[in-house]
């Protein structure tokens, strides 16, 4: 078994480039990881300010783009999803937050494979070069949507972007793919055998908990995409037919026989659905950790969220068909999934229960992290009770492939996941960069963003109900959509004001990295132990003490004690227990 | 702070709850007989997770503003939960979510664990990009055989599904862009695409299928008020995903019966 002695074999690195290029430390990882998903985002959510101008103003000639062509617009769509779900959603909370956090809340000092860490960044980020090069290849970049169904996706000649550029998607999300799966092993490996003494799994701060669990989806989901990946560019290139049967297009019979398009799309969906959670759940870590901090008061239910936690998990395997009702798939199985999905929803209440009552009858205060963890509820809640809809069949046939639909998940998976990653850069930020960041623009950021999130996205829900059919780039040639222009239009200024403000904490973060006040060791006065060592950590997280845990995480108010929290290296206090 | 997150909660979610309420924006009036049962499935769904939103944020905002921490703020209660209250709320849920699921399975049932009653009318529904055609199997009530290798979408109609002419029972096979239906007869619809995945969506009938290349989906629905409906292309096809659009013309039996002879009579 690794121990943290041998893990931690090399030594604080010298040159530049061993420090902050090719780095083992998993700080610089984690900061490598961050940087990584903030580029990814300011590219993502350029896509989509494009998609909502030309929504509105079809025609208009936009500087360094021109004008945008429908079929420019489905590319526009396909590469905003692939770059936010796989550089953005799960490169941000697991390859940077975790990598940063994980080792050090459990007080190890470092992951339990550093090369392989490292190897894991490097190869996201080739996969993100390969992603950004089907932009400017002939025929650009393809336009099958980010779930890439085939034939569509399976044929060149099915539309433009679908030769080269559709290749090198493909190849981009495969690369992703592999980088995953050995950060997942990392994460396993480290949280189950690189714990300090005493920090018990059920002492584990719940971001952990959600790192651990994040990872385990991502080691059983990433590799059958990666296959479902490989089949669609044999499919592709090399004459295959796993995914197209006999097809015309435009008069010409293409060369497959016998493939299933809807084996794509099992595939496609038995990574895709535990994609959501690999999204979301580190989030609801980051939102517990949080409110417990900010509310002075110990989470409520510690053992109802770590079970909540694993049966999402554990269900969110057995519902991806709840995205394939309308495919012509058994409707005896959607019978299934139907009641699975239902399933789901139980934890994810409870969750939100937990949430409230951590709140309750504590002493709250209103930091920037704290703001964004109590807007991660509101779009939790939000989000999550448009999901007994869709996952009723029966109310999936007029909402299926509507804006309902794209409301529904940018709520939940799209903004929630982005609040937990703001609550976290505000939360870890003084941690990471040894400055504090300035308050007054992180309130006025979050206001703004948590507004203006509403006014993009509740809408759309009444778009999907007016049956506003989804990846339109022109709503003038069906009668009834065109009546909903104006509320369109609506959106699109909403998510001009919205992304506009988003500079108000790039230019924070960034301000603060080299101006901001100097952080203490513990600004939040939090319990775990990144709070313990100092700030920024020293290379090897604890100046070569290791610590020993004696408490809960959540020790906060805890009657007896001299301050009102208990770090978990502090001596237990009689008042003090840990029953759940 | 804590007085401004409560009002902004609140007014997001009374705003938001507004709009559900006063049905600004909402499905066209239900014209086939599934609609009923769908929306009555829908306006329960709502109720429900109506309240439950309402609560919740409501909640959320009332929490976030009571709690606030002031210099005179009492000591928090130290507790790690309540096994009770998580057992109470878990089993709450779980009725909730599942016997709701439950209630909606029937209509799905009746919808499409049966087939298509007997003497329902024939149409056959291909999708191609960017087009939709319809095939009436004429008086035979035999569909005639069709060929890839005789697709011409460029000259549309017969040509361009692929009807093989010299099939005896193609002789009577009808094809239009355009669907007409006859008023409050069962309709058997036989879905088909060509070359991509396509979806059939005429929301005012509450009816979606997914058309994929390779399978021929049967799926009935009983269109029951006289009129015209739109229909869209749900499934992003390609270029043109957002003009594949098409016309239902739900008519008397009379017109239905006149209309189609016409169709054959120019066969002729």
């Amino acid at each position: 078994m690794a121990t943290p002695a041998t893990v931690h074999a090399h030594a604080a690195p010298q040159g530049f480039i061993r420090k902050y290029i090719f780095s083992l430390d998993h700080k610089v990882i984690g900061i490598q990881y961050f940087f990584l998903a903030l580029t990814a985002v300011f590219v993502g959510m350029f896509l989509s300010l494009l998609m909502r101008i030309h929504m509105i103003w079809p025609t208009a000639v936009l500087p360094l783009v021109g004008e945008i062509k429908p079929e420019t617009y489905l590319s526009l769509l396909t590469m905003h999803g692939t770059i936010m779900v796989f550089f953005v959603l799960t490169t941000a909370p697991q390859g940077g937050f975790g990598n940063y956090v994980l080792p050090i809340q459990i007080g190890a000092p470092d992951m339990a494979f550093p090369v392989l860490n490292m190897l894991s960044f490097w190869t996201t980020f080739v996969g993100f070069v390969v992603i950004i090069a089907a932009f400017f290849v002939t025929g650009g970049a393809p336009l099958h949507g980010w779930t890439g169904y085939p034939p569509l996706s399976a044929l060149q000649s099915a539309g433009p972007g679908e030769g080269l550029g559709a290749d090198l998607w493909i190849t981009s999300i495969a690369i992703f793919c592999i980088a995953s799966l050995m950060g997942a092993l990392n994460f396993i490996t480290t949280t189950l055998d690189l714990r300090a003494k005493g920090m018990t799994m059920m002492r584990m701060p719940l971001t952990v908990w959600s790192w651990f669990i994040t990872a385990i989806l991502g080691l059983l989901a990433f590799g059958v995409l990666l296959s479902a990946g490989i089949l669609l560019l044999l499919d592709r290139n090399f004459g295959t037919s796993f995914y197209v049967p006999l097809v015309v297009v435009n008069g010409q019979i293409m060369g497959h026989k016998g493939g299933s398009p809807l084996l794509w799309q099992h595939l496609f969906w038995f990574f895709g659905h535990p994609e959501v959670y690999i999204a979301i759940l580190p989030g609801m870590g980051v939102t517990s950790q949080i409110l417990s901090t900010f509310s002075r008061k110990p989470i409520f239910g510690y053992k109802a969220m770590v079970y909540a936690m694993l049966s999402i998990g554990f269900f969110g395997f057995m519902v991806w068909g709840h995205h394939m009702f309308m495919s012509g798939m058994s409707p005896y199985s959607a019978f299934a999934f139907s009641i699975l999905t239902m399933c789901i929803g139980v934890p994810s209440a409870i969750k939100t229960f937990n949430w409230l009552g951590t709140m309750w009858k504590g002493r709250i205060r209103f930091q920037t992290p704290m703001l964004y963890a109590i807007g991660f509820v509101s779009l939790f809640v939000s989000g999550g009770l448009s999901g007994p809809f869709l996952a009723q069949p029966v109310l999936d046939i007029p909402l299926h492939d509507t804006y309902f639909v794209v409301g529904h998940f940018h709520l939940i998976m799209g903004v929630a996941a982005i609040f937990g990653i703001f609550a976290a850069t505000y939360y870890w930020f003084p941690k990471m960069f040894g400055r504090m960041m300035n308050e007054t623009w992180g309130r006025i950021h979050f206001f703004i963003t948590l507004a203006g999130t509403y006014a993009i996205f509740m809408p759309m829900h009444y778009l999907g109900l007016a049956g506003q059919t989804r990846r339109y780039s022109q709503f003038t040639e069906v009668a009834y959509q065109a009546k909903l222009i104006p509320l369109q239009t609506f959106i699109t200024y909403a998510a001009i004001i919205t992304i506009s403000s988003q500079f108000i904490f790039v230019i924070n973060l960034f301000w603060s990295m080299f101006k901001g006040p100097k952080a203490s060791d513990n600004p939040w006065e939090s319990t775990t132990l990144e709070w313990t060592t100092s700030t920024p950590p020293p290379h090897d997280n604890f100046g070569g003490v290791t610590p020993v845990v004696h408490n809960g995480p959540y020790e906060y108010g805890v009657p007896g004690a001299k301050k009102d929290y208990l770090m978990q290296t502090d001596p237990p206090v009689d008042g003090g227990h840990e029953k759940g | 702070m804590g007085l401004a997150l409560l009002i902004l909660i609140w007014l997001i979610t009374l705003v938001s709850t507004y709009f559900f309420v006063a049905k600004t924006w909402w499905l066209p009036a239900g014209a086939a007989a599934a609609a009923q049962w769908i929306d009555g499935q829908f306006a329960l769904t709502f109720i429900l997770m109506g309240i439950v939103f309402l609560a919740a944020q409501l909640g959320l905002g009332y929490i976030v503003w009571k709690y606030k921490e002031t210099p005179s703020s009492p000591p928090v209660s130290y507790s790690h939960g309540n096994t009770k209250l998580e057992i109470i709320w878990t089993t709450l849920t779980a009725i909730l979510f599942i016997g709701l699921n439950l209630m909606g399975s029937t209509v799905w049932a009746s919808q499409r664990f049966a087939p298509a009653e007997a003497g329902a009318v024939q149409v056959e529904v291909t999708g191609m990009q960017f087009a939709w055609y319809f095939r009436y199997p004429g008086p035979d009530g035999k569909y005639g055989a069709t060929s890839p290798k005789l697709m011409d979408p460029s000259a549309g109609g017969e040509a361009a599904v692929g009807l093989n002419t010299s099939d005896p029972a193609a002789k009577d096979d009808v094809v239009t862009g355009t669907m007409y239906l006859p008023v409050n007869r069962e309709v058997d619809l036989s879905l088909r695409a060509v070359d991509v995945i396509h979806s059939f969506f005429v929301p005012s009938f509450r009816f979606k299928q997914d058309t994929v290349p390779g399978l021929n989906i049967h799926m009935h629905i009983k269109p029951t008020v006289i009129g015209d409906y739109e229909i869209a292309c749900a499934e992003l096809c390609g270029l043109g995903h957002y003009k594949m659009h098409g016309m239902v013309h739900v008519v008397s039996q009379e017109d239905f019966d006149k209309w189609l002879a016409a169709r054959e009579a120019e066969k002729q």
